[in-house]
């Protein structure tokens, strides 16, 4: 793909332990991410989604194969910073990314590293809170704020560098359901206003299903990739992954079971009450 | 004792005249107030200071109330002092019995000791509640480097503070959070004697430690991950600026140095 | 019969005397069964955490009883300590709380608490390993050597081992994945079988609660606006998803179908239901 912002090639991890021991985590993955694209990574527990996404700003080097990060290798120290500051990462935990006590400073803390002067900051701080619509919470102190607003400001810190993609390992998963709706759609907004390339580690089904793309891991390999109401079909395989499709998928796929010829091709309680009126008496 | 009341290092917002201020400025003044406190000796030098105390309570909008119960932690410090001071200044007695003497200067001694302590502390809180920790450290960093020079690692110093600030909130609740999951399995730390206290601390700081080297690991991580690589090639988005407002405000803590110290010559 | 737990007008209220007073419980009054199980939903600082806090003395009202077996928790300090071990509270994210050496005697710290002779504690201590799914060579190890999934089960065995007629959890399934949070819900319902003991769940997962609990109480404000079995609190749909809380998928895909004009039942919640819904609906139109 000529327009891919990220590139896995044959990428594989293994830790070194003390015992010289070394279970693979990742294992030859291939993997392109268009630039632009919403993707969503799913897996469960131990699957190596979370040490993927840690290869993508070179947090974590590859044992084998390259990462290029639009283009750049990131085994190349040289373009250490280029790197990060094109692909940024958002962490589970809101608590323990955020740097500063006053919102506006946490935010600024990047652009900052980065050497940029102080009046392009200050736009830029408020750029990023403004996208992420903390705008008035500019000079609070960030642990008096929710886990969604945290986690919005963990974004906007992000966003101060300026960054083409953005990664997010599991943000949601400390949330409550307001606060998740907060952040997924905040997420959203930035792919699909500002064009960014959003890489989403997650597994809730009902977050994956807002992506353009959905890749499945399992055991360090890609074993699924495509369109999320594709994927959802294979519901058997996704339950022996140990994930979950939606509750309309999941009604559907009964309906199935049950004699009925019902598609499964849907995302939304929308779609499934739509499908379901089909084969409902008046 | 709830430790959400503890306010040790926090910071309340705001846009007043003492918020406004330069943070360098605002260190500054304050040795020159607690050297003030210092050289204090009579009752017309301490109103002064008080009065200067009170006067930067209302117009940082800080309720007296919550500078006072910053002092809770130390209260018991507070007594001590002033039960030493009572009884071991010479002079004139006025209470005697068994091997104890209060004595009249005794009394004054002790009260002057005791709000001098207080006051020290009240105007170091209204300087942290002014001030946020990233200005404060700020100020510190920049005062601090000439040290540069001679190696000292000032940015980082600066830095290491500065986070400990941010997570002092952060790590008061998980305190409370982890007592308050051992005690419902029957933990008990406020009964027994001192070993038996300090062995029920075990449940407590065990997990606490491992949480804080926890978050410091993902703490680095993120900030790497945030181009965070030492104090080289490092901007501001607030660069620190004196305006002449800050100057006559230094001018005038260390003009009122200079008049406490006068003062004290006198007797006052 | 008693309830085993019961609120009388119970009242809470932060930093009393301050500006920031803030009533987080406001004249409940709540009882539970013994062997019942009940689950709790509402946002954050609905006043959840206070009211579980509550029921085994971690706090103390500001007016209002709590009685557990129709006594008052709080008669006498030996009465208060008691209740602890009987109201057993798991917190939220209770894997941070493990500090032993090994995973046996973590799980051991709350029944020795109780004063129990070693036979009874290592009985426990086993059986409790068992409902969690732990095995004998997992006990042996240091409770920081296991992945999270395993360390959250460690946690909750460590209050399941002081045997508690009423078992509390605060959210047991955050940051767990589908098949982790499964095999928990499993745990929690096999120790309510087995032990006849009752279970107060609090959950954000409306498709959780919904699966798992036989009533359901809703906080908002430090109140209770709705209380009842499923169906009836989720025939609440609008009002809950106004309150930010929302109703489990299948609700909301029959609230769409009743709204398109079509027979159903309104009181549906599982996929199970859902599907036997449908297909009762078109026998009847065939019949």
């Amino acid at each position: 793909m000529a327009n891919s912002i990220l590139q896995a090639r044959d990428l594989t991890f293994r830790y070194t332990t003390a015992e010289g021991v070394a279970p693979t985590v990742l294992d030859h993955v291939n993997l392109d991410i268009e630039a632009g694209s919403f993707v969503a990574i799913l897996g469960h527990n131990g699957s190596g989604k979370s040490t993927f996404a840690k290869h993508l700003n070179a947090i974590v080097l590859p044992s084998g194969g390259k990462v290029y990060v639009d283009g750049m290798d990131t085994v190349d120290e040289n373009l250490l910073l280029d790197i990060r500051r094109t692909v940024g990462m958002v962490f589970q935990n809101p608590d323990n990314q955020i740097v500063a006590s006053v919102v506006e400073e946490d935010v600024a803390f990047a652009p900052e590293n980065l050497g940029v002067p102080s009046a392009e900051i200050r736009r830029r701080v408020d750029e990023a809170l403004e996208a992420v619509g903390m705008t008035e919470y500019a000079r609070h102190a960030p642990h008096l704020l929710s886990g969604g607003q945290k986690q919005r400001v963990a974004i906007a810190g992000v966003l101060a560098m300026r960054p083409r993609c953005i990664v997010l390992d599991e943000p949601t998963a400390m949330l409550d359901p307001v606060g998740r709706r907060e952040v997924l759609d905040t997420i959203c907004q930035l792919n699909q206003q500002l064009g960014m390339t959003v890489v989403l580690i997650t597994h809730h089904m009902d977050e994956a299903a807002r992506a353009d793309r959905l890749v499945v891991m399992d055991n360090g390999h890609v074993v699924m990739d495509g369109p999320p109401v594709q994927v959802f079909q294979h519901v058997e395989e996704l339950r022996r992954l140990g994930l979950e499709v939606p509750d309309s998928v999941a009604l559907l796929y009964e309906l199935r079971r049950a004699g009925l010829d019902v598609p499964l091709d849907v995302l939304t309680p929308e779609d499934c009450a739509r499908v379901v009126a089909q084969i409902l008496p008046q | 004792m709830n430790l959400k009341d503890i306010t040790l290092g926090q910071f309340f917002p705001g846009n007043s005249f003492l918020h406004r201020l330069d943070p360098r400025m605002k260190l500054l003044g304050l040795t020159a107030y607690l050297v003030a406190l210092f050289l204090a000796g009579w009752f017309v030098t301490y109103a002064i200071m008080l009065a200067l105390l009170v006067w930067g309570c209302a117009v940082a909008h800080i309720r007296p109330k919550t500078l006072l119960g910053g002092l809770k932690p130390v209260v018991f410090l507070l007594i001590f002092t002033g039960i030493l001071n009572m009884f071991y200044t010479p002079g004139t007695p006025l209470v005697s019995f068994w091997i104890f003497t209060i004595t009249y200067e005794g009394i004054l001694h002790a009260f002057f000791m005791v709000v001098r302590i207080m006051m020290l502390i009240c105007a170091t809180f209204l300087l942290t509640y002014t001030t946020s920790p990233l200005a404060l450290t700020d100020a510190l960093e920049s005062l601090l480097s000439p040290l540069k020079k001679i190696r000292v690692p000032v940015h980082e110093l600066a830095m290491i503070m500065s986070i400990a600030l941010r997570f002092i909130p952060t790590l008061i609740e998980e305190t409370d959070k982890i007592m308050c999951a051992q005690r419902a399995r029957g933990a008990d730390f406020d009964s027994g004697g001192l070993i038996r206290k300090a062995k029920a601390l075990i449940p407590l700081l065990v997990p606490l430690f491992i949480s804080a080297l926890r978050r410091a690991e993902e703490l680095a991580t993120a900030m790497e991950c945030r181009c965070y690589h030492g104090g080289q090639g490092r901007t501001r988005m607030r660069e620190l600026r004196l305006r002449p407002s800050d100057w006559i405000f230094l001018v005038c803590m260390v003009a009122l140095a200079v008049a406490i110290g006068l003062l004290a010559g006198r007797g006052l | 019969m008693t309830p085993i737990i019961e609120t009388k007008q119970l009242t809470h209220i932060y930093s009393q005397g301050t500006p920031f007073e803030h009533a987080a419980l406001q004249g409940i009054d709540l009882s539970v069964a013994p062997g019942e199980y009940l689950a709790i939903i509402g946002r954050t600082g609905s006043g959840k955490s206070t009211l579980i806090q509550h029921l085994n003395g971690l706090l103390r009202p500001t007016s209002g009883q709590v009685l557990f077996d129709g006594e008052d928790i709080w008669s006498s300090k030996e009465r208060t300590r008691q209740v602890r071990f009987q109201v057993g509270l798991v917190f939220q994210y209770p894997e941070y709380q493990l500090f032993e050496e090994t995973v046996y005697q973590d799980i051991a710290f709350g029944p020795t608490n109780m004063g129990l002779d070693r036979e009874e504690v290592d009985r426990r201590v086993r059986q409790a390993a068992r409902f969690v799914g732990l095995s004998d060579g997992t006990l042996e190890k240091s409770p920081f050597d296991l992945s999270g999934g395993q360390k959250r089960r460690v946690a909750i065995a460590g209050v399941i081992a002081m045997e508690p007629k009423v078992l509390i959890l605060d959210e047991p399934t955050a940051g767990l994945d589908p098949a982790g949070a499964a095999q928990t819900l499993g745990n929690i319902r096999a120790y309510h079988r087995e032990k006849k003991a009752a279970i107060i769940l609090v959950s954000h997962s409306m498709n959780e609660v919904a699966r798992e609990a036989q009533r359901l109480l809703v906080f908002r404000k430090g109140t209770i606006p709705y209380s009842g079995t499923p169906q009836e609190v989720f025939s609440h749909g609008a009002e809950l998803e106004q309150m930010g809380l929302g109703v489990p998928e299948m609700t909301q895909v029959f609230a769409r179908l009743r709204a398109m004009g079509y027979d159903v039942p309104a009181s549906v919640y599982t996929v199970e239901q859902a599907r036997d819904a449908i297909l009762l609906a078109r026998k009847g139109a065939k019949a």
